[in-house]
């Protein structure tokens, strides 16, 4: 007798299925996913994975990890990272090294896939949080990621 | 009520008995056409704010506190729009759809008891009337599919016509079973024979249940919402049916599922859940009442509708099909049976 028990697991998947959406109606109100942005843009907190731009965290030494290697350079898809360098001496060995001047970065060009990011060896470019990037002139969207005067975080490349 | 008879016997009092009794009868129905438009766009509103609390959402709540007026925007807007045709369309059939699809909504309306007193049309096939009007809805979609002169809309009609017709058996079926312990297809009397034995769900107890949950799926059929909305499927047809239609006359189309909804809920409550009357009779003495705990069921039972619509997927239309034709229609015949025979054995619950 197939036939009832079709029904019998009919009814009980139905069932099931509508337990898990009523769960979902009952705590919509504390869980609800949708941001009423202009309103809370004070608390607004975007989310872990957002990926907003690509910027290079600098310490309180002034200090970042990018050591010049032009990988992201090479990975970027488009052509919106040019990394201007030169080798300088370097003052704690007085050897000849790779150092970066400006890390320059397109955000106009930028499609976000996050080539750069995967590519980067020392962990020095990475996702910031913000959206808001929109400027009355294009030519604020081209930024030097490094800061004036900063330089290469020691231990970075070793 | 005193409003109603103080109106009643000016307006007798003025002109001829015929006139009156007219003039009386345009009132009433201008009247429910406004109330029920209004309630229309409601419907829409809280249908769009349960669907996006069921998805975690917090829907329209911009226009108006909680997004109250916002329908009523929708609807200005729609009125503004223009009124666009396909060429070769049958002029006629595709201007008159619109109406026939709304009309019999409004026509069923008029039938239900919000209170004792606040009944408009009580006639003594009302259960019988009520399922042959909401059967000439499907004409309404039907014409304006083969109208528009398009494939989508036309497949869309012709699933609605072989779904409606299906199920249209389930949905009398299942109320000729509650039908034969009121021994009544007027739906005062249904109402009165659960006023004195209680309501007749739990009268009916097992069989009763069975009938309306076979009631709930064929109803959410009868009025083309998911999971049985083939007739429009937007991932196949378009807009299935309506496709052509734009600005006011696809607001009608849009009004009438909201409302039909309205109307099968109202059924369920007036046949299952004893209409008007108060769980326990708590507000017995305050007859007025009435129209809240109808409004109240009714309002409970639309929303098992929504979360029906978004819980389950689209139903194929051969699965459509086989559960009206070997599932719904055998168990709502052996269902008949069963009630039958407790009627005759006099095993139903009476308070």
């Amino acid at each position: 007798m197939s036939y009832f028990s079709d029904i019998y697991n009919g009814v009980k998947t139905l069932l099931t299925g509508m337990s898990v959406t009523g769960k979902y109606f009952l705590h919509s109100r504390k869980g609800a996913i949708t941001q009423q942005y202009p309103d809370n843009r004070d608390t607004l907190k975007m989310f872990d994975r957002f990926r907003g731009e690509v910027v290079m965290p600098h310490d309180e030494n002034n200090e970042h990890r990018c050591t010049g290697c032009q990988k992201c350079e090479l990975a970027c898809p488009n052509g919106s990272i040019e990394i201007i360098w030169d080798r300088q001496v370097d003052p704690e060995t007085g050897k000849k090294k790779k150092m970066i001047d400006q890390h320059i970065y397109h955000l106009g060009m930028c499609t976000m896939c996050g080539l750069c990011i995967e590519a980067c060896p020392t962990d020095a470019i990475k996702w910031a949080q913000n959206f808001e990037n929109s400027v009355y002139d294009r030519a604020y969207l081209t930024r030097v990621l490094n800061k004036p005067g900063s330089k290469l975080m020691p231990g970075v490349e070793d | 009520m005193n409003i109603t008879k103080n109106i009643h016997e000016w307006l007798f009092s003025l002109m001829p008995e015929t006139t009156a009794s007219i003039v009386e009868m345009v009132l009433i129905a201008v009247v429910y056409l406004a109330i029920f438009a209004v309630a229309g766009l409601y419907l829409v509103l809280l249908e769009r704010r349960v669907a996006a609390w069921f998805q975690l959402r917090l829907g329209p709540n911009r226009v108006g506190y909680q997004g109250l007026l916002q329908t009523m925007a929708d609807a200005l807007k729609l009125v503004s729009k223009e009124l666009t045709g396909t060429l070769k369309a049958d002029k006629f059939l595709y201007n008159l759809a619109p109406y026939f699809v709304i009309v019999t909504a409004l026509m069923a309306m008029s039938l239900f008891p919000f209170t004792k007193e606040l009944h408009a049309f009580d006639i003594n096939i009302g259960i019988f009337f009520l399922i042959a009007i909401s059967s000439i809805g499907v004409i309404g979609i039907l014409l304006g599919g083969w109208s528009s002169n398009n494939k989508f809309a036309l497949i869309g009609a012709m699933r609605s016509g072989v779904q409606t017709i299906s199920y249209e058996l389930s949905v009398g079926l299942s109320l000729l079973t509650m039908v034969l312990m009121t021994g009544s297809l007027q739906l005062s009397q249904i109402v009165e024979v659960q006023e004195k034995g209680g309501w007749l769900i739990v009268q009916g107890h097992i069989p009763a249940l069975i009938a309306f949950c076979i009631y709930m799926i064929a109803g959410t059929a009868e009025t083309n919402r998911a999971p049985f909305d083939l007739v429009e499927a937007e991932s196949e047809l378009g807009a299935g049916f309506h496709t052509e239609y734009s600005g006011m006359k696809f607001a009608y189309f849009f009004l009438a599922e909201f409302i039909n909804m309205f109307i099968i809920a109202s059924i369920a409550t007036t046949v299952f859940f004893g209409a008007y009357l108060s769980p326990f009779g708590i507000t017995e003495s305050i007859p007025l009442l009435g129209v809240f705990w109808f409004l109240g069921k009714t309002l409970l039972l639309i929303f098992l509708m929504m979360w029906f619509r978004w819980t389950f997927p689209r139903l194929r239309i051969d699965q459509l099909l086989v559960l009206e034709w070997k599932y719904l229609l055998p168990l709502n015949l052996m269902n008949l049976l069963l009630m039958a025979l407790m009627v005759l054995l006099g095993l139903t619950i009476q308070f």
